[in-house]
């Protein structure tokens, strides 16, 4: 059991990387890895969301969407179908819980509060909370598999971001040609980690 | 066509284009373009989504209070969402499973929100709705053409035709596997990205 997990915490944290495998949480992934310090708050607040937005959907999407998922109501209910209300319902769960972070950051680490400033609330629409709150209903994961997906997603993604975050900081003294300064070059350089990332593929334990 | 509406339909074509110069909506647009026909579906629906969630933000801008105007515009993009999702998975199943996630995630697509905040919360709803499309269309744009050569060079094909016969089938193209895979995209979007600064130096960064 315990290896299962682990296998799936390492799949989701290297080899199906949410940024660099999937494309997921780009626009922050780019926009906040300038530095180093903001990068790693970034990351802290996509994994600890994540963590709790990937099972708490699972939960909404078992007991309420799926088909059948309200059979516990009575039998009258087991024919209802909402599944295609769930986009509606994990945005809505999902922007309640950044509004918590936002809450609990503001009390207790008001610089890192301040220095993420208006990408905080962007979390919300960050792609890679959605991505894995979708995921989990396409891959049919259990209430544990999902918690395990969350928290190695978010892992994953903090990882990325705090090394593009790195190279981006040396690259301030490096001579780029100037239409690809700042975005171009950012790109290609997701890229190479792209590649270097794939060197996990095929990792199973 | 009067000159604003011109403005709002083909300013985010190339002068400023919501991926390239704007750097939103890379989330979703970089995992549909390993084909050109997934590449199509999605720059549809965006171009509908887009257009319809602006043109309805934009009617009823008026009446959102700011402080849940967030909120209000999740859940009105996130409705569309779905209508198109369920057209989507009723017309053509095949490509809607092929996109799998990455029509919901037309939701969380930042070009989306972002237009709707920048955009649509303070124009008249003809403006809105053009510079809905004028936005799909400049996403779709970058889209179709990250699309056209991934599936060029990475599987010597265009929209599903063979164009360059493959060595394993007996012609003489030897695919790019990369540009199938993740990084190929990451390195066509950079380098698009590079040739269009180079048309455009006001676009370029310090």
């Amino acid at each position: 059991m315990f290896e299962h997990y682990l296998s799936l915490a390492v799949k989701a944290i290297f080899v199906e990387n949410m940024a660099l495998a999937f494309f997921l949480g780009m626009c922050s992934f780019l926009a906040v890895s300038k530095k180093v310090d903001t990068a790693l708050g970034l990351g802290a607040a996509v994994t600890f969301v994540l963590t709790v937005t990937a099972p708490l959907n699972y939960l909404l999407y078992t007991f309420l969407l799926k088909e059948g998922a309200m059979s516990w109501l009575g039998p009258q209910f087991v024919s209802i179908d909402l599944s295609f209300l769930r986009f509606l319902a994990f945005i809505g769960s999902i922007a309640a819980s950044v509004q918590i972070v936002e809450m609990i950051m503001d009390k207790f680490a008001p610089a890192l509060y301040s220095a993420l400033g208006v990408f905080l609330p962007l979390i919300a629409v960050n792609c890679a909370i959605l991505g894995a709150a979708l995921f989990i209903v396409e891959r049919d994961y259990t209430l544990g598999e999902s918690t395990v997906f969350g928290l190695g997603s978010g892992i994953g993604f903090w990882l990325a971001i705090v090394a593009l975050a790195a190279l981006r900081e040396k690259m301030v003294y490096s001579n780029v040609p100037a239409g690809l300064r700042g975005l171009g070059i950012t790109f290609i350089v997701t890229g190479l980690m792209a590649i270097g990332f794939m060197a996990f593929a095929g990792i199973q334990l | 066509m009067k000159a604003a509406h011109k403005k709002a339909l083909f300013d985010p074509l190339f002068n400023d284009n919501p991926i390239a110069a704007q750097v939103l909506g890379i989330c979703s647009a970089l995992a549909v373009t390993t084909k050109l026909e997934t590449s199509v579906v999605m720059s549809l629906a965006v171009i509908a989504v887009m257009a319809l969630s602006n043109l309805s933000i934009s009617v009823i801008r008026n009446w959102i209070p700011p402080s849940i105007r967030i909120i209000v515009q999740l859940t009105i993009i996130a409705s569309l969402v779905i209508v198109t999702d369920q057209i989507l998975q009723a017309f053509v199943f095949d490509i809607s499973k092929q996109l799998s996630v990455f029509v919901g995630l037309i939701i969380t697509n930042c070009i989306v929100m972002g237009r709707a905040e920048a955009f649509a919360m303070q124009n008249p709803p003809v403006d809105s709705f053009l510079d809905g499309i004028g936005n799909g269309l400049g996403y779709s744009l970058i889209l179709l053409i990250v699309g056209f050569f991934r599936e060029l060079l990475g599987a010597g094909k265009l929209y599903g035709y063979s164009v360059m016969p493959l060595v394993t089938e007996g012609g003489w193209y030897q695919p790019n596997g990369l540009m199938v895979l993740a990084p190929g995209a990451f390195f066509l979007i950079g380098i698009l990205i590079w040739v269009l600064r180079n048309y455009k130096p006001e676009l370029r960064e310090n």
